[in-house]
């Protein structure tokens, strides 16, 4: 059981101005169940009337202690925390863990993974935006688009569902490969999404980007300077859309990213409308990036056949005594990795996504902590919402895109 | 390690004294506490390393010197290169500079390392916990801070487990 240490209201008494003591300004608690901070995220604003003065973000409220019980795992079980960290970005949860634990042991994936991987982030990057598209027309009182958005992204769930039996906590992306190869279907149904998708990003555009009353809540609310940005650890399209062109998938890429040809969508307003510019944007790309990677997928295998660290197929484990070794020494105690360290960074949906990993010589990690972007992006929310209305508070923190999963961890 | 990372840590080497340590290719770069403020700021202002990828720190429970290393992450954008910098703390002196004022990331980044680790970053403006309620004892993420569970009920413990287990008090 845990001991409670006294707590004392002086310690956070320099979070708020002088005229808060006063009661001068107003001390108001938006949250943790409020509807518009996407989980249970605490802001606590200091208010003039309407004005925000300090929108002091308490988080915390969502923590699971991932990393530490990651320690207590072998290296592929501890795989299943990872896809509990940002729940709306599962799969390239994994490739981050997967790519990190293939750069510590020093293991290779096939072509046909590589490129089943990177569709499948593709995808679920699409997923990703279209709940942010989603939740922030809800927050801008634009209900339709929720609905709109949640049609498109079951689509996408349902792939999901195809090839991994799951539609969110899918666990598909394993060191040294895929679970296992796609069905047939696989195919025909990212080329339906992609026939049907590119017009309903059209209608989103219809209704939403250059609506008058959407373009006045957004344009000019919540500015946020390239510096500032890069000071603050902000990485995405947040980011890209204060003017800095920095995708990881273009500045290092992984997975065989630099064989496909897409653009970084960035502008230079770094305003909320910036922001949304550039995840519509980000829909166009990242289809290219699936229709190129399902024009040219390799056949072959998808997993490593290094059988030190990838389990044998049931086929080979009635036939060949080495296959059943491998098997029972894999499910029972996992793989050694060496005593070092890596880190490994892909570029979610949010931002950096970086892994680091670090192997004691057994077959556990000794240490592994995941940098999440949403809790850097969120860091920099007092300073983007100072003078705004608390209404321009809901649009600005939609659109810096938080999952609250990937905050506290 | 990168070709244009060379020059960087020939300058950390022989402005800090730092060892050098690679890994797939990889460059960690270990410095002293005290020292920590300087190179962050050699590498922001003269290397263009504007982006404080990660903070974090790891435990090697139960040696005692050094028993943490905290682990900065640097980026640079213009060049495309990345240097990890660790600082070794050893168990009796748990304390850091803070380098808030050089990246504002550090900020939270530093809070949560002292909420996990108890690791003290010495002029940090806002010291509370990040992650765990502000009266929590203890820090989760050091080795000797045991990962907690619940015991499983079964029909004929059920009772005598019950007695035990830690429910909510009126």
């Amino acid at each position: 059981m845990a001991q409670i240490e006294e707590v004392n209201v002086d310690q956070f008494r320099h979070l708020v101005s002088e005229r808060a003591l006063t009661g001068e300004t107003m001390l108001l608690n938006m949250g943790p169940q409020h509807p518009s901070t996407h989980g249970v995220l605490r802001v606590l604003l200091e208010l003039d009337g309407e004005t925000v003065i300090n929108a002091i973000p308490d988080i915390g409220y969502l923590h699971t202690g991932i990393e530490k019980n990651m320690e207590a795992k072998t290296y592929l079980k501890a795989e299943v925390m990872t896809d509990r960290l940002d729940y709306m970005n599962p799969i390239g949860n994994n490739l981050a863990y997967a790519m990190a634990v293939e750069k510590l042991v020093d293991l290779d994936v096939p072509l046909r993974a590589q490129a089943l991987r990177v569709i499948l982030t593709e995808l679920q990057r699409i997923a990703s935006h279209l709940v942010w598209l989603g939740a922030f027309g809800l927050d801008l009182a634009a209900m339709s688009v929720f609905l709109y958005c949640f049609r498109e992204r079951e689509i996408i769930l349902d792939i999901f569902e195809m090839c991994a039996g799951q539609r969110m906590m899918t666990t598909f992306v394993r060191p040294g490969g895929l679970w296992r190869d796609v069905p047939v279907e696989f195919e025909a149904a990212v080329r339906n999404f992609l026939k049907i998708f590119p017009k309903r990003v059209d209608e989103y555009e219809a209704l939403m980007t250059k609506n008058p009353i959407l373009m006045d809540r957004l344009v000019g609310i919540g500015k946020l300077d390239a510096a500032t940005a890069l000071s603050h650890g902000v990485t995405g399209p947040t980011l890209r859309a204060s003017g800095v062109n920095w995708d990881l998938r273009k500045a290092r890429p992984y997975m065989g990213y630099e064989q496909y040809d897409f653009n970084v969508p960035t502008r230079t307003e770094g305003d909320t409308f910036a922001r949304y510019i550039v995840h519509i944007e980000e829909f166009r790309e990242s289809m290219k990036i699936v229709e190129q990677a399902l024009n040219k997928l390799p056949m072959g295998p998808v997993n490593s056949d290094n059988r030190k660290f990838v389990p044998p197929p049931r086929s080979e484990i009635g036939v060949s005594m080495e296959a059943l070794i491998h098997h029972f020494k894999l499910w029972t105690e996992g793989f050694p990795a060496p005593k070092a360290s890596v880190y490994s960074a892909v570029e979610s949906p949010r931002g950096e996504l970086g892994v680091y990993l670090e192997g004691d010589g057994g077959s556990k990690p000794h240490r592994v902590h995941m940098r999440t972007p949403s809790f850097d992006n969120l860091s920099v929310l007092d300073k983007i919402t100072k003078g705004h209305l608390v209404a321009d508070l809901v649009a600005i923190l939609a659109s810096i895109d938080i999952v609250l999963g990937d905050i506290d961890r | 390690m990168d070709k244009q990372l060379e020059p960087i840590v020939q300058d950390l080497q022989e402005k800090f004294g730092a060892t050098l340590e690679e890994f797939r290719g990889e460059a960690h770069v270990f410095v002293k506490p005290e020292q920590i403020v300087d190179a962050l700021t050699l590498l922001r202002d003269t290397y263009k390393f504007e982006l404080l990828s990660a903070l974090t720190a790891t435990d090697y429970w139960p040696q005692s010197s050094p028993r943490f290393h905290v682990i900065y992450q640097m980026s640079s954008l213009a060049e495309n290169v990345t240097v990890q910098i660790r600082v070794p703390v050893s168990g009796d002196q748990l304390k850091v500079p803070t380098v808030t004022r050089i990246y504002d990331v550090a900020n939270w980044r530093e809070r949560e390392v002292s909420d996990m680790f108890g690791i003290e970053f010495e002029g940090h403006p806002d010291p509370r916990r990040i992650l765990m309620p502000e009266d929590w004892k203890g820090h989760p993420l050091r080795k000797d801070y045991p990962l907690g569970y619940e015991e499983p009920q079964f029909t004929f413990n059920l009772e005598e487990i019950d007695l035990r287990k830690p429910y909510a008090k009126e």
